[in-house]
């Protein structure tokens, strides 16, 4: 059926994951760019789960996709509502200025 | 080389390109936009493994629904991405290396994966032969991972319910509709009757 094996897409999605913690790591400042790298880091997961799915012929691979996609999703609502209540109250969106626990 | 490895390069060279410019793109709506582009050349990657379902599943959830809600929040704060970028060459050479040793690392550990007879023999849910993607998912969905799809429901309403609780303001100062009082009111306290004499004002 395909001709493309198994540890390709797992090289692609390594590849993938890599560009993500890559990004939280450059993006220390800019929260929206983690939450996008948080995102990137979920789509390589399931890149992997599916790929798994696929050449293993069992679909329990693709249902686990299916509930990471729907934490993926909860996770971005919860994150920016969280983001724009922060920004209502500091007024800036940088990491730094979240010390306000510090004491 | 035949078309199924033609697009399989295509849709991962483009992904990973895409991915490259949401971390390192100078706008955040950039970011956005070829995020939006990795996701659907991740969902064509899915179509070449055979699953359809979750290709579209990822097209209608996270392009129509996560992407356009980091848009709505990057052109809702007003804030100067530029000053925000400001520490991207600072952190280059420990996120290169970082990144770098992740790469390698997860690279030579999965690079040469290989599927033992064993756990080909092993499945937990195999695919029925002669079924589409979309009803066999269904199948084991609504039977045997019931209770985790139900779970998934409940993770999805108390995201909601805390998005609402933390973005909702109640604003002093704006008259609002109260149905109740409204519904309450009877013609004794609502009209009043006066009698005027005729020439006289009130």
């Amino acid at each position: 059926m395909l001709t493309i094996s198994l540890s390709q897409f797992l090289i692609v999605a390594a590849i993938l994951f890599t560009l993500g913690v890559a990004g939280i790591v450059l993006n220390r400042r800019n929260i929206i760019i983690v939450l996008m790298s948080v995102e990137l880091i979920l789509l390589s997961v399931n890149i992997n789960l599916v790929a798994f799915s696929a050449f293993l012929g069992d679909l329990t691979g693709q249902v686990f996709a299916l509930f990471i996609l729907t934490v993926a999703a909860a996770e971005a609502a919860i994150g920016l509502a969280i983001l724009v209540c922060y920004y209502r109250n500091r007024g800036s969106i940088a990491i730094e200025d979240i010390n306000m626990m510090k004491g | 080389m035949n078309s199924a490895a033609f697009f399989f390069y295509l849709f991962s060279a483009v992904m990973i390109g895409a991915a490259f410019l949401v971390i390192s793109a100078r706008n955040p709506v950039h970011s956005v936009l070829f995020l939006i582009l990795a996701f659907f050349n991740a969902a064509g990657l899915f179509i070449l493994l055979g699953a359809e379902f979750l290709a579209m599943i990822l097209v209608v959830v996270y392009v129509g629904a996560v992407a356009v809600l980091f848009l709505f929040v990057v052109m809702m704060l007003d804030v100067d991405f530029a000053e925000l970028k400001h520490g991207f060459l600072q952190y280059l050479p420990i996120g290169g290396t970082l990144g770098l040793v992740v790469l390698i690392e997860v690279v030579l550990v999965v690079g040469a994966w290989h599927i033992g007879p064993v756990s080909i023999a092993n499945v937990a849910t195999p695919m029925a032969p002669g079924m589409t993607n979309t009803m066999a998912l269904g199948r084991v969905l609504y039977t045997q991972y019931l209770y985790l799809f139900q779970a998934a429901g409940l993770i999805l309403l108390t995201a909601m319910i805390g998005a609402i609780v933390l973005t909702l303001r109640h604003k002093v100062g704006v008259k609002r509709q109260n149905i109740a009082i409204q519904n309450a009111r009877t013609p004794a306290e609502a009209v009043e009757i006066r009698k005027v004499a005729s020439r006289h004002g009130i």
